[in-house]
């Protein structure tokens, strides 16, 4: 649900951005999402479409490049995803810990014309 | 058709305001718990018994979508409270955090923010409070940690309330703990009951010493 409020500030990012430099449209934006934000790529790009209209990134294409969380092996070091409903290491079944990785959520790129 | 690299943190607008209410709550010498659980976990219920064990004063800001039920119930005990309606959004955001603090007359103590009840989108959103407090609770079941990890991740404590309820509901313990282990090695893990009181003065005890460490570090 929280995908409102922050795909609005995606599309004010873009403005700003896109104004800056005199762009007269932004065909492309590219995000990267952590699977730890909870974010949900479809809702983002519903919104983004009601948000856009009537602004120089309207139509533009959205590109998510998702990234998953990993955990480390306490026992044998291996670093892995997780499986439903279980943080344990596929390879030795010792618990994980989660290391730094599927919390991001950033605008990486954009194309313009 | 011209490539440009922005790498911009999308909520940066958000976090500047975490950052401006992080000095103002400073400035007042306000340690500030941002509370988060989900509906009827009992986060209401935790605060006020939470007060009664506290020897440091305490004010609430409380989050809903709407109605003032649970401040309410704060200021029938004189309790400091400002209540904020996020008329429909799920989530707490900074901005209305920054209004609440400019009409909360009080200072030198905690202040909890009691969430909008939801385990998913107040996670993502940074107040400038100095911590997330988890809460997961018997009846709602053990697998929380598993399907909601953003917040049992970035919390710094946990709470399981309404442990009186373990010998009705089937909640596996370990299972529980395993999956809050793996996401938060070193998150202290409080398990209380609201009703009964059970568990508090552990609770108790540590917040007041979080406070403490926080005035020290000033």
């Amino acid at each position: 649900m929280h995908e409102l409020s922050v795909t609005q500030s995606l599309v004010d990012i873009l403005l700003e951005e896109a104004q800056k430099r005199n762009v007269k449209k932004v065909t492309k934006v590219t995000v990267v999402i952590g699977e730890l934000t909870g974010l949900e790529s479809e809702s983002i790009r519903f919104y983004f479409d009601v948000l856009s209209e009537d602004t120089v990134a309207k139509g533009a294409e959205l590109v998510f490049k998702m990234i998953k969380a990993q955990f480390k092996c306490r026992q044998c070091g291996n670093i892995f995803e997780r499986a439903n409903f279980t943080f344990n290491c596929p390879v030795c079944g010792a618990t994980g810990v989660l290391v730094d990785k599927g919390k991001e959520f950033y605008i990486e790129s954009i194309e313009v014309e | 058709m011209e490539e440009i690299i922005i790498i911009r943190d999308v909520l940066e607008a958000n976090n500047n305001v975490a950052s401006e209410n992080k000095a103002i709550k400073d400035e007042r010498n306000i340690l500030m718990v941002n509370i988060i659980g989900s509906p009827g976990a009992g986060k209401t219920s935790f605060i006020l018994r939470a007060i009664e064990h506290l020897k440091v004063p305490c004010g609430v800001i409380e989050g809903d979508v709407t109605s003032d039920i649970d401040a309410k119930k704060m200021a029938e005990k004189k309790i400091p409270v400002v209540q904020i309606n996020t008329g429909g959004s799920c989530h707490l955001n900074a901005g209305s955090v920054n209004r609440a603090l400019q009409s909360l007359s009080f200072d030198n103590g905690i202040v909890f923010i009691e969430n909008v009840g939801n385990l998913i989108c107040p996670s993502e959103f940074e107040l400038g409070e100095d911590f997330k407090l988890a809460m997961a609770n018997v009846p709602e079941g053990d697998d929380k940690p598993y399907k909601y990890p953003a917040l049992f991740t970035k919390a710094k404590a946990v709470v399981l309330n309404k442990i009186d309820m373990l010998p009705y509901f089937e909640f596996d313990k370990k299972f529980f703990y395993d999956g809050i282990r793996a996401l938060n090695p070193d998150a202290p893990i409080f398990e209380v009951s609201a009703r009964t009181g059970e568990g508090f003065g552990e609770f108790a005890k540590w917040l007041e010493e979080e406070y403490q460490k926080f005035r020290q570090n000033k």
